[in-house]
């Protein structure tokens, strides 16, 4: 079995919506009748046959060659098997995964990995706004999986994060783990500001004291925690980073204690 | 088949005969190995066998920072209970008021099982509402806050039911302190085989028992045939040359942990020899009608 390869000829005329190509979606369909998904959001109807050449034949190893910003809803809902985006992706990659690989070997638009439950998404380049967060209406973000981002995230990352791991390894923009009820998001490459913004509970894990924090976080002294320690083997073990970020007595500080303030914040000293 | 001699030693032609039991196990670090053997020191006193103390307990071996989940030394205890109940009952009591209360210690599970047992999902409530849950790559821990930081504890760790509980062989020496000798050579042995526990004060009973006796209510009491001071007065199994019998009592978390164990501190014993140590080596059993499990010492020796 070959990969399930979709080539981008040219850069789509409109929106794409490929939801419908993810390994549960796309098994025991033919290449013809794959051709013939309706992907196009407007008024162009692109069909999959419109937009890429299709090669290949295990869904359970899809891969879209070429990347576009148009390219929305990449993997969303999978459970199982891999997908790879050699390029950017556009809006919600990843959304409401379960389980499987995503590799997004580029940029990836504003709401990935929204509302994940499990797998792994992997994003080589940066991502947009509202990373892992939860659409418009939406109780929680991000519930489960791993989800990394080697390059930036943009605002709002982790936003309402109930569950699961966000690892940002450039840094981030504005109010990162804004709203978190749990969960854990490590940003290294520093943060904008106010990281934690009316967090609940929850872990944002950082390589360097923020710039700035909401003022009902207080400070919380630096114990030595073994937390630190067993989340810092798991990082390097897992290569998401190559050396230990926080240490073994990082500096805690807890919030928001304008909400239920069981949140915290972890840098190393 | 007759007693056979190896290196002047004689090997009794008999068996020990063990039973099936519980097991769990869990992994004690603390901020240096001082404190990790302090911690799992702690944890397993009082636990020599289960007649009077609800579980046989003791370190399995000692890891280092390489081999543990948060890179700080470490102790792999094992603990042995013949009901689940028990063994749960056991391992929550005692990494609760041991380990817990240990400096700087963290708790981590030690083995993967049929089944699982509470460890932190329990320990938890001491955290009265401040404990936080973390799951870390699979794994599911709780950060309780103490006075020194957080103790950290997996929520669940494994249980066995293959363990085997009661291997064990009798060093019977001219004197004690022989007999010592040759029981704490064969105790250090029995230290390197993974999966396997000496419950005993420092391994070794010097009381091996027989099952019941006259007064009502005994389960165990003296085992007169393997008490020198009684040679000649009941049936004795002792020779002229014996003074000193300890006996090495085994629990492992598999038959075949305990048939190494055996192996090992036998082989040590008869490497050992007979002027420094002891002269005879022998097993304890029931008839073989009441244990699972059989170790035949001709096919223990090295």
């Amino acid at each position: 079995m070959k990969a399930l390869t979709f080539t981008l000829v040219a850069e789509p005329p409109e929106r794409l919506d490929l939801s419908p190509l993810t390994p549960e979606r796309l098994a025991g369909i033919e290449r013809r009748d794959i051709e013939k998904i309706q992907i196009g959001m407007s008024k162009h109807g692109s069909k999959v046959g419109d937009i890429f050449r299709v090669a290949g034949n295990d869904p359970l190893d899809i891969v879209f060659e070429g990347g576009s910003t148009r390219l929305d809803r990449v993997a969303e809902g999978m459970r199982g098997g891999s997908v790879r985006v050699v390029g950017n992706a556009g809006a919600q990659a990843g959304r409401a995964m379960r389980g499987g690989t995503l590799t997004i070997e580029g940029n990836a638009g504003p709401h990935a990995g929204s509302g994940m439950r499990g797998g792994r998404l992997e994003i080589t380049g940066n991502a947009g706004e509202h990373l892992g967060a939860p659409l418009a209406g939406e109780l929680a973000g991000m519930n489960g999986g791993v989800l990394i981002v080697r390059g930036k995230a943009g605002a709002f990352a982790a936003d309402r994060m109930r569950r699961g791991l966000i690892a940002v390894l450039k840094g981030s923009a504005d109010n990162a783990g804004s709203r978190m009820i749990a969960g854990t998001l490590v940003v290294a490459g520093g943060t904008g500001e106010m990281p934690g913004y009316l967090m609940r509970r929850g872990s944002i894990l950082l390589d360097r004291a923020p710039k700035s924090l909401s003022p009902s976080f207080v400070e919380c002294g630096a114990p030595e925690s073994v937390f630190a320690a067993v989340i810092d083997r798991h990082l390097i073990a897992e290569g998401i980073l190559k050396r230990p970020l926080l240490g073994i007595a990082p500096q805690k500080y807890g919030g928001d204690n304008a909400v239920l303030g069981m949140g915290e914040v972890l840098f190393p000293r | 088949m007759p007693n056979v001699s190896v290196n002047g030693i004689t090997i009794d032609d008999t068996f020990a005969e063990a039973f099936g039991m519980r097991a769990t196990a869990i992994v004690i670090t603390a901020p240096n190995r001082k404190w990790a053997r302090q911690a799992a020191i702690t944890m397993t006193g009082f636990a020599t066998s289960v007649i009077g103390c609800g579980c046989e307990a003791a370190i399995d071996v000692e890891l280092p920072p390489s081999a543990t989940p948060d890179g700080r030394p470490g102790c792999r205890v094992m603990i042995f209970a013949m009901g689940t109940d028990e063994l749960q009952k056991q391992l929550l009591n005692r990494v609760g008021q041991c380990v817990l209360t240990s400096p700087g210690s963290a708790c981590f599970a030690g083995l993967e099982g049929s089944a699982e047992l509470k460890l932190g999902s329990a320990l938890r409530y001491f955290g009265d509402g401040w404990q936080i849950s973390k799951k870390i790559g699979g794994r599911h821990f709780w950060r309780v806050p103490v006075m020194d930081g957080e103790f950290l504890c997996e929520a669940t760790t494994g249980l066995t039911k293959a363990a085997v509980g009661g291997g064990n062989f009798f060093v019977m020496a001219e004197s004690s302190a022989k007999a010592l000798v040759a029981a704490e050579a064969a105790v250090a042995a029995i230290g390197l085989v993974p999966g396997a526990i000496v419950p005993f004060p420092g391994g070794i009973a010097r009381s091996g028992s027989k099952i019941g006796g006259k007064y009502k209510g005994m389960i165990a009491s003296a085992n007169e045939a393997y008490a020198p001071t009684l040679r000649g007065v009941v049936r004795s199994e002792l020779g002229s040359d014996i003074n000193a019998v300890l006996e090495i009592v085994i629990d492992g978390e598999t038959n075949d942990a305990v048939a190494a164990a055996m192996k090992a501190g036998i082989k040590t014993v008869i490497e050992l020899g007979p002027k420094r140590g002891a002269v005879r080596i022998s097993a304890g059993n029931y008839g073989g009608k009441l244990g699972k499990f059989i170790y035949s010492l001709k096919d223990m020796l090295p």
